[in-house]
Parts: structure tokens; sequence; C-alpha cells
């Protein structure tokens, strides 16, 4: 099961692969050639300046130093990472696609199809009513989400100060609250790890303006109570709010918009198979309901009657913008392309099948999972080992390991989400290099990874002497 | 099809890990109340890849075959090969946030270098691995200057040219942290110095200024804006692009405080306003910034290596108290700018600005040479844009040269806007003779 993976450091140099500026740096004199006076420009610019081939082997070392979904197993809890379809790529690519967003509607009509196509993709698999795309991530929909809210409120004369958020949410969604200008009001988790209905009572109040919800919560567990918490939450006026980092447990099941949400975000790079690129670009596309449709973002993209096809408005109480265009087009293109490769028995097996994926892994290692029934994903629990070395020695046998010690309601936690791509093979070598490392000395779980490119880091060290820039470097 | 083409399981593997479960159905695993579930008739009818390629290859032939002499914050210059090939390779493109970086060492590397070719351009010693464009990372500055200036003001000073969706965007952060947004006024296409130093007062947080300016004009005042911020505590952010910072005065040496702007001008092809957002700043101000950032440290055995760091400012550590919400970012555009930016190096990177400057000089002259159309309107130095005052409305001009495929924008009621890049600079002959016809 040991597993090497691009360890190719020469032993004689203490770098894996050399700095861009360590291959070789030029300075030019900018003002000798630029047209401009000297008050207007810089004295010089000094950069690497590799060959063509340097830059092909740079990068293609740089490439082999990391884990990708096309290498292997990534389980990465509340991530989401599935295979992204190649063709998806090809798609994006087309360069009468590329084209820029101050095009009258007229001379962009293709573009603003697919928009307009994929705003009704997106609406019916929330069961919402209306949707906007540009927010360009996750946590940027989550934003988006909240000052919809804020804005309705405001528009029907309601002060209302505090969002309520279960303490096992997204730290985003603490964060967005916060960027909006409300009070976080946190919920404390019930014992069977759903929302305390009791709990819920007390926190709500004519001050909420939003709970902000994740269902399936981030251990994987539905909120079976999502009738009832809609309806307290909804009798003191306040609006909810349906995070979708986890739709993909959902998809063809059950609909955001069905149970009483009044407005969500999708996380494309999730749900929908849009490649992550190493943390971004991503999109957070938000639905409304038809009372919230007013306050999109602008502009939005509708058909029309007359010849022209599509056009943008700019509806009638719009918070205004999230996005400075229209958010990573490039991003939605391929949302729309996995969307329609998959249809409706398409997306509802990849439910259907990261659900099973997610039960079978659980059934079949060691550690215990305190909380269930989970979806697709679920906490397994280190007990009395330490999360992040357990993961890390995970790497030595050829997987990424889970997200480690969150949420925190699972003590050393290891939250897993397998997703629908891996079979069962795959999983049960996921579920062997879980065992091995959890049974394995204490040794070797301090001194892991060994077969990795870099050995373990020293991330203390990099907080306390924070060196961000080759410029950095070379001053110590 | 039934199922998803990207789920690997047999009929008799997934009977086999049912039973493994000790269940019955895939559906018995679904812990979803009658009252709230879906019957999965979304009516989207699945396709196949071919049918997919041509469906959308169909929709965008509907763009019109246009050339596009627009900019206004999105540029396009020409994206080497070298960028598509080596950021393409699924190592780079299918990994996630660098959570484990003993096997991410590769994209973490790339991005330290981004940051590092952000640090030379800017003059500033910190710069984060993308924000998602120039819009949202102004916003972030606004709030940071909220968070570091002890003034008690709540004001944020920005161009009287400023891109309308980028002051709206700016306007949804400045809500939440009470700030509100007002403008200073122009004169003659850059900043009237004499009236933002009139404006400054106690009540301002941020002074926000762009090189070039909205209507293309090079900043000629950078200093002086500097110091009428820093005279009133002000923090100084501005606002530039990576092509242009590689010539303009170097941003840490004309007082500025954080630099913010499009690093997508580099990278990334025209794509319908999709960015790279930059945001760099002082060392003062380190455990302020939003975003990623990824620091150098030391594995185990005593090699040199990256991982992120500085993560207590983050959503996932300190959450409401977070210096921002984001995590996923543009961090693969970023690798692209940096793959591109190494392509060019500065010999090549210094020669696109100085295009930029005289390609827009000389593109000017003569639609200035024709009758009915004077440019630039403004009488300062151009980079990559200027504005056109029309004898005809604009509009109608601008509909006109429409009909004969060229694309520029619409300022005002005599007043339009072309940019000029490597990208459309060898149809820079056919605009002028349409620009001849049509005025």
């Amino acid at each position: 099961m040991i597993h090497d993976q691009a360890d190719y450091t020469r032993e004689d140099e203490s770098v894996h692969e050399p700095l861009l500026s360590e291959k070789g740096e030029e300075t030019v004199d900018v003002r000798e050639e630029s047209p401009l006076p000297d008050d207007l420009t810089r004295e010089e610019l000094t950069l690497p300046a590799p060959s063509e081939p340097e830059i092909a082997r740079h990068y293609t070392r740089l490439s082999q130093m990391n884990w990708a979904i096309d290498s292997g197993p990534y389980p990465l809890g509340s991530c989401t990472m599935k295979y992204n379809p190649k063709f998806t790529e090809d798609v994006a690519a087309d360069p009468n696609a590329a084209v820029h967003p101050d095009r009258p509607d007229r001379a962009v009509q293709g573009n603003l199809e697919l928009q307009y196509r994929l705003q009704e993709f997106l609406a019916d698999v929330g069961g919402m009513d209306a949707v906007t795309l540009q927010p360009p991530a996750g946590a940027a929909g989550e934003l988006t989400g909240i000052l919809i809210a804020k804005a309705y409120h405001e528009h029907h004369g309601n002060d209302r100060s505090e969002v309520v958020i279960p303490a096992s949410a997204h730290g985003t969604n603490f964060a967005t609250a916060a960027t909006a200008g409300y009070d976080v009001v946190e919920l404390p988790s019930g014992e069977d790890g759903r929302v305390d209905l009791e709990a819920l009572e007390a926190a709500v109040g004519d001050d909420t303006a939003a709970l902000m919800l994740t269902n399936p919560n981030t251990v994987g567990l539905f909120e079976r109570d999502i009738t009832e918490i809609a309806e307290v939450v909804h009798d003191a006026g306040g609006l909810l709010y349906y995070d979708g980092a986890n739709l993909n447990a959902l998809l063809g099941r059950g609909r955001p918009g069905d149970m009483g949400f009044d407005v969500m975000h999708y996380n494309v790079h999730k749900t929908f198979a849009t490649p992550h690129g190493g943390g971004g670009p991503g999109a957070g596309p938000v639905g409304v309901t038809e009372e919230l449709a007013e306050f999109l973002p602008s502009p939005r993209v509708r058909g029309t009657n007359g010849e022209k096809g599509y056009e943008r408005f700019e509806p009638a109480e719009s918070i205004g913008k999230v996005h400075g265009f229209e958010g990573n087009w490039l991003v939605l293109i391929k949302t729309y392309a996995y969307i329609a490769r998959l249809g409706d028995e398409g997306l509802a097996d990849a439910a259907a099948k990261a659900v099973l994926n997610a039960n079978y892994l659980a059934e079949r290692i060691d550690l215990e999972v305190p909380y269930g029934p989970f979806h697709h994903e679920f906490a397994a629990t280190a007990g009395e080992r330490d999360a992040a070395d357990v993961a890390k020695r995970m790497l030595d046998f050829g997987v990424h390991p889970p997200t480690t010690k969150w949420p925190e309601m699972v003590p050393e936690a290891m939250l897993t989400e397998p997703t629908e791509i891996e079979g069962q093979s795959s999983l049960d070598d996921l579920a062997e290099a879980f065992d091995l490392a959890y049974a394995d000395v204490d040794e070797a779980l301090e001194t892991a990874p060994n077969r990795t490119a870099a050995a373990r880091i020293d991330q203390v060290g990099a907080a306390r002497n924070p060196r961000l820039s080759w410029q950095a470097l070379e001053e110590d | 099809m039934s199922g998803s083409p990207y789920a690997p399981h047999t009929d008799a593997e997934t009977a086999a890990m049912l039973e493994t479960i000790g269940v019955e159905s895939e559906e018995s695993l679904f812990d979803i109340p009658e009252a709230v579930a879906f019957d999965g008739e979304f009516g989207i009818d699945a396709r196949t890849e071919r049918g997919i390629r041509d469906e959308c290859a169909r929709m965008f032939a509907r763009n019109d075959d246009a050339t596009e002499f627009l900019g206004r914050g999105h540029y396009s210059h020409y994206v080497p090969s070298v960028v598509d090939h080596l950021s393409d390779r699924a190592e780079f493109l299918t990994s996630y946030t660098q959570y484990q970086p003993e096997i991410s060492q590769g994209f973490l590397q790339a991005l330290f270098e981004y940051q590092s070719m952000l640090v030379e351009l800017t003059g500033l010693p910190i710069a984060n691995c993308s924000m998602y464009d120039a819009a949202t990372a102004l916003s972030e500055a606004a709030t940071l200057a909220d968070r570091v200036r002890s003034t008690t003001g709540d004001v944020v000073l920005v161009p009287g040219h400023l891109r309308e969706g980028k002051r709206a965007v700016l306007e949804n952060y400045c809500a939440g942290a009470d700030l509100t947004v007002e403008a200073y006024s122009m004169d003659d296409g850059i900043a009237d110095v004499d009236a933002l130093a009139d404006r400054v007062g106690d009540d301002v947080v941020m002074v926000y200024a762009e090189n070039p300016t909205l209507r293309g004009c090079i900043e000629e005042n950078l200093d002086a804006i500097g110091e009428v911020a820093d005279d009133n505590d002000a923090l100084f952010t501005l606002g530039s692009d990576v092509v242009a910072l590689s010539v303009l005065e170097e941003p840490a040496s004309a007082g500025v405080d954080v630099v913010v702007g499009e690093a997508g001008a580099l990278g990334l092809p025209t794509s319908y306003g999709m960015g790279l957002g930059v945001f760099a700043c002082r060392e003062e101000h380190l455990r302020q910034v939003p975003g990623r950032l990824v620091g150098a440290s030391e594995d185990a055995e005593g090699d040199r290596a990256f991982t992120l760091t500085l993560q207590t400012r983050e959503q996932h550590i300190r959450k409401e108290r977070a210096t921002s919400n984001i995590c996923t970012n543009q961090a693969w555009v970023a690798l692209r700018a940096a793959i591109h930016a190494a392509w060019l190096g500065p010999d090549g990177l210094v020669d696109l600005a100085n295009d930029c400057v005289r390609d827009a000089a000389a593109l000017a002259d003569r639609i200035d040479d024709l009758s009915g159309a004077a440019a630039p309107v403004h009488d300062r130095h151009h980079f990559r844009e200027f504005t056109v005052r029309t004898d005809q409305p604009a509009a109608a001009v601008a509909d006109d040269l429409e009909e004969t495929g060229f694309l520029v924008h619409v300022v005002g009621e005599h007043l339009l806007q072309v940019c000029v890049t490597d990208h459309n600079a060898g149809r820079a002959d056919d605009l002028v003779a349409a620009f001849g016809e049509v005025i």
C-alpha cells in the first residue's frame, strides 16, 4: 500500500524545484525605451526571463508535485472533489464565446442564451424561481444571498440586525453575515447533530434577518425537521438561506425551494464538477423565490418575444453588483455542459452514488462515525489519535486525506466525502489507507508523510516568520 | 443513458456495496421526509458529449462576428499557447486548495512565484494569491481601510471616472461596514488634486485612484494624491493592472498603501469579464490582508517548502472575525498569469506595455485626422484606450461602426472610447477606414 508521490528531490540540494527567480532574472531599464516622460514611469523592472523550454520544464515539474482529482481519491469533506469531465474544457474554449462583456445585447446573443438556459437549469435543480449567475464563488454567493435578504427586509421597512447560524456551519457563513453588517447568533447543535428546534425558537425573533442552513449539514445529516425549522423562521419574519455546499447529496431527491428555503447559492465547482483549479475560479450562482427576484443583482438575462432573442435587464429593486462584470464566465459554460450531459437521471444517480459511496466507505473503515444516518459525507472520529497526524500518514498510502478537525462537534473529526466518482475497489483502497494510518504507531504518525515531495512542513514557523515572496527569501 | 457517466459502478458492484452496508436499495440511504422529497423530474434531457459541443458551438456562433475595440476594465492581450498547455495539466486544473501542503508543493510554489511577481510590479512587500476581480479587490481594500485606520471617518473617496459596475460592487461591501462612497472630480481625464485636497478630511478612511484612469489616461499626480491621503491618515489605494504596472510609476514609491486591480490582463483571453483580482499592501497590514497567502517554510528534512500561511485571518478559523469571507479565489488564473509573465520576461512585458502607449497614441492621431472626430479628448498620455469626441451623436456612430463589424464604447452623448492592444491592433487600419466612412 506504500505509495511514492513525486519524490524527486536531489539529495545534494535543499529545494524541490528552484524558483523561477533562481533560474535567472533580468533587469530592464524602463526609461530608456519608454515613450513616456520619466516622471510617469518606473526606473527599472527585474523579473525572471526563462526560455519557453525552461518554462515548460519548470511548470511540468511543479505539476508533478501536486495531487489532483486525476491523481487519485480526494475525499475532502464539504469540498465535493468530483472528476471534471474533459469535454467541458473544450466547450468553454470556443473562441466565439470569448467576447467582451460591454457588447450590446444584440451582438452577444449566444452568451445571453447560455446564461438564460443555465439560469433555468439551476432554478429547476434548486426549486427556485429566479437565478443570478454573477457571484464568482460560493462565499460571494452567500454574500449576494444575504444582501438580498437585507434589501428585502429594508424594502419592507424592517430593521433586522441578526443572522442565525448553526455552530456546525462553514466558516464562510459567519464571515459573510459579518461582511453584510449583521451580528451573528450561533446556534448550538442538538444532541443528534441537527438543529435543535427549541434552541432555534429561543434564538430566532424580531431581530432575525435570516437563518443560514446547510442541508444535509456538515456531518451529512439531513435536517429532518426542515418544515418546522422553516415555520419557526418564517413566523418570526426571517428568511431561510440554503448553503449549497452539500447540494450533491440532494440532486433529484430534494429541492431547497420545496423545503421552504427562500434563497440559496450553488457551488458549481462542487456540485456540477467544474474544476477547482487549485483554489478557484469557481462560481456561486444564487437562486431565490419569486418574492425575492426583484432584489437580484444586475443584470439578469431574460428571453424577449421580439427577434432579439435575449436581453439583459436590471431587476426593480436590485442590490446592484457583486462582481465587476458577469462573473466567472468560463466556469459557467462548464456548468451548463455538465448539467446537460447528466440530465435528470444522471443528476439523481450522482447523488445516489455519492451517498452509496459514503455509506460503504464508512462501513469499511475501523474508525467510529458518531452521527447518522449520513448522506454524501460522514465525520469519522480519530478518537485518541490526532486526526491531522492520521491524515498525514494517509498521504503515504497514495490517497488524499479527508478534511480534519472539523466540524468541531466530532472530536478529532475526519470529514470524508468520496463523491460518486470512486468505484468499489477505489473505496476499498481508501478504506485500507484509513485503517493502516489509524492503526499505525505513534512515531509513524508524527513523522509522516515520508513518500511525498516534501516531508512534514513546519506551519508554525511559516506563520511566525512570514516570507511571502522570493524577495523576502533573498533578504533572509 | 441512465445514471451518471462519471460514476463507475456496475450493477453487481452497487449490489455488493448495498449488501456490505446492509440496506436493500440506494433509496433507503436517503433520510428525506416524504413531505419535502422530490420526484427527480427536472425536465432536463441528458445529451451526449458530441451533442453538447454542437449545441454550445451553435449558441456561441450567434454572437456577432465583430472586432472589439473594447476595454474599460476588461483587457485582452495575446495569450501564448504555453499558458494553455501548462495550466491545463490536470495536476493543476483538477486540484483543490492546498490544505495538505506536502502533496501540493507544485501549486503552492507557482502561487508563491505569482505573489513575488506582484511584489516586484507594485514595490509593496505583501501580495495575496488572488481576489475574484478588480472590483471585489477594491471593495476588500475599503474594508481593510476601515479596520486599520484610526480615523473615525466612514467615507471612501473614488475618482469621478469610475466604472459603474465597480462602484456598485464597492457600495455593496461598504454598506456592511457602514462606509459611504463619494466621488472626487476629475481634471481632463485624471484626478483633480486640488478638489481632492479640499474634500479630504477626518471623515475619509480611504482615497482611491486609478492608473491608468477609466478613460485610459496615465495619472500624473500619484505622488500628490499620496501626500493628500497621508496627511489625512487615509489609506491610499491604487487600481492598476499588471501590464500597466510594468512601465508606469512604481506604486510603493508614490506612497501607495494598497494596490488592487486586474492581473487577468495576462493569462486570460477576453472572457466576458472574468478577472483576476490583485491585492498587494504594506507590511504593517499583513495580518489584515484578505484571502490566501503562500509562505516559505521548511520541511522535516530541512528542505525549503511552501504552505498556506497566516490562516488565522481566514473564515474557516476566525469565522465572523475573519478579514474576509473569501475562500475559493482565482488561483488557477493566477497560475496562468504567472506563466504568461514568465514567458514575456521583463523585456517582453515592457515592450507590451510600451506598445499600449504607442498604439493608443497612434490610433488616436489617425482618428483625430478625420473630420467629424477629435481624439484623444483629454490632453494626456494614454494607455491602451482613449476617448473620441464625435460631431454626430456617439451612439449613432457606434451603431454604424457595429454595422461594419467594429465595436467601441459609447461613454457620452458625443463621446466614444476605443481600446487598442496587440489583440486588435492588426485591425486598426480597418477601424480608421470604417470611422472615416461613418462620420
